[in-house]
């Protein structure tokens, strides 16, 4: 124990840059996967080959899938940008699908009803479809945050820091006292933001569930 | 003469090619007339009530509100301007029974004072007094509550002519009969055109002032419900008669 006491400040440091990783990744996947879940909502026939691609894309090995960025201009090379870009493709599916099948579970007489009281398109997506749908799509992001947690330990690979330097040289030294060193803070954060992601989705679909309690 | 607040001329409507859900209905709705479309499922009738507020448009033929021909109405100020009551209510399960309730209001930006003061009104005119209901959320409500809500949500903005889709459909007989006693207190006072469907003749007869039969997408006969029992235009209508007072 005294043993990761003593390396506190380099623990906390590493966490602190998988922290930044993550929620990097997860910003940018929701603000791309939500209004694209949208789209794919209001024009269905983009929706199956759009989702299937996704599927394909997800099936890449993380390890290779920053291999094939490195070389890429611009968002590629070696370092913290390239992860956040790998990061997102995988966060992307979860928060795309759940916002998708969320959209598409909400009660049609809802919709209707919003419709035929006057509601312009807009207003009938702010006020009733996505507040209705929240908790799927927060489902998606807690996925989508949970992964991206695990798959940043794997972005030290190509230099982007977190919790996978701790891990990476541990193995490289053999000495499994380090590599827990990043691996258990890293498991404490993925069950972390499980954790509150599910408290979120609990407490809005209680708010918003049709059926007497 | 002042037009009729609805009128449908020659309305054709089909989803398939080889069964039209409406073939050629004309009807008109007075100002202050409530008239009910009642027929079997699948006869056309909640069709025709969602062209009044274009939810769906016609193939051919006109439907007039107000004397206007809807297609030349915008959809969405045109629905404002159209009470809208469905089956189960279709309450919007976030938002408690006041906000519900105040949806056209809000839509039609009044202010908060304005819309509060009317929820208040038309909540107390289905029984559901603001200061006990107004937080509650639809789930917290029974069928007949919420029922209630849909109505005052529909009347809110005080619109000239409500459209009812099944509105009492759902509802255990009591809770039923309950609805109908207050549709029938709240149509004495407020001068307003009324579409109602229903599969229920009985209801038909006991809330509209004139009753429309439909079947496979035709009006069969239009008349009071003197006028049709005395009368009956043919064998459908005359089974149909004989089923709702059974």
């Amino acid at each position: 124990m005294s043993y990761f006491w003593d390396r506190r400040d380099e623990i906390l440091a590493y966490t602190a840059q998988h922290l930044v990783l993550v929620l990097a990744a997860t910003v940018i996947a929701v603000a791309i996967g939500v209004p694209a879940g949208v789209l794919l909502t209001r024009r269905p026939s983009l929706a199956r080959p759009i989702l299937g691609f996704a599927e394909v894309v997800q099936t890449i090995p993380s390890l290779a899938l920053f291999g094939f960025l490195i070389p890429l201009p611009l968002i590629g090379g070696i370092g913290t940008s390239t992860a956040i870009v790998a990061l997102i493709v995988y966060a992307l599916l979860p928060i795309l699908r759940n916002t998708h099948a969320g959209l598409a579970s909400v009660d049609p007489a809802i919709v209707e009803a919003a419709t035929g009281l006057g509601m312009t398109d807009r207003q009938r997506l702010w006020w009733v479809e996505l507040p209705l749908a929240l908790p799927v799509i927060l489902a998606g992001v807690r996925i989508a945050t949970v992964w991206s947690i695990g798959l940043a330990t794997i972005a030290a690979a190509i230099g982007a820091g977190g919790l996978g330097v701790l891990i990476y040289r541990g193995i490289a030294i053999v000495d499994n006292r380090l590599i827990l060193s990043g691996a258990v803070p890293a498991a404490c954060l993925a069950l972390a933001a499980d954790g509150l992601f599910s408290l979120l989705e609990r407490r809005w679909s209680r708010r918003v569930t049709r059926e007497r309690a | 003469m002042t037009a009729p607040a609805i009128e449908f001329i020659d309305v054709r409507k089909s989803y398939q090619a080889e069964r039209p859900a409406l073939d050629g209905l004309t009807l008109s709705v007075g100002a202050a007339e409530a008239v009910a479309l009642v027929g079997p499922s699948g006869c056309g009738k909640t069709t025709a009530l969602k062209l009044v507020n274009r939810l769906l448009e016609p193939d051919s033929g006109k439907v007039l509100v107000g004397g206007r021909d809807v297609a030349n109405v915008e959809p969405v100020a045109l629905r404002r301007q159209i009470g809208y009551v469905i089956q189960e209510g279709g309450l919007f399960p976030h938002w408690d029974v006041a906000e519900n309730v105040e949806t056209v209001p809000r839509l039609l930006r009044w202010d908060e004072a304005r819309r509060r003061r009317r929820a208040e009104e038309v909540l107390s005119m289905v029984q559901l007094p603001l200061s006990e209901f107004g937080r509650r959320r639809p789930r917290e409500l029974s069928g007949g509550q919420r029922q209630r809500v849909g109505v005052a949500r529909a009347l809110a903005a005080d619109p000239p002519i409500v459209l009812m889709d099944e509105p009492f459909g759902a509802l255990d007989p009591i809770a039923r009969r309950a609805l109908q006693q207050e549709f029938l207190a709240w149509r004495g006072q407020l001068a307003k055109a009324v579409l109602l469907v229903t599969h229920d003749l009985a209801e038909a007869f006991l809330l509209a002032d004139r009753v429309a039969v439909m079947d496979r997408g035709r009006i069969r006969q239009v008349g009071t419900r003197a006028e049709i029992a005395a009368n009956p235009a043919d064998d459908f209508v005359k089974e149909f008669l004989s089923g709702a007072t059974s």
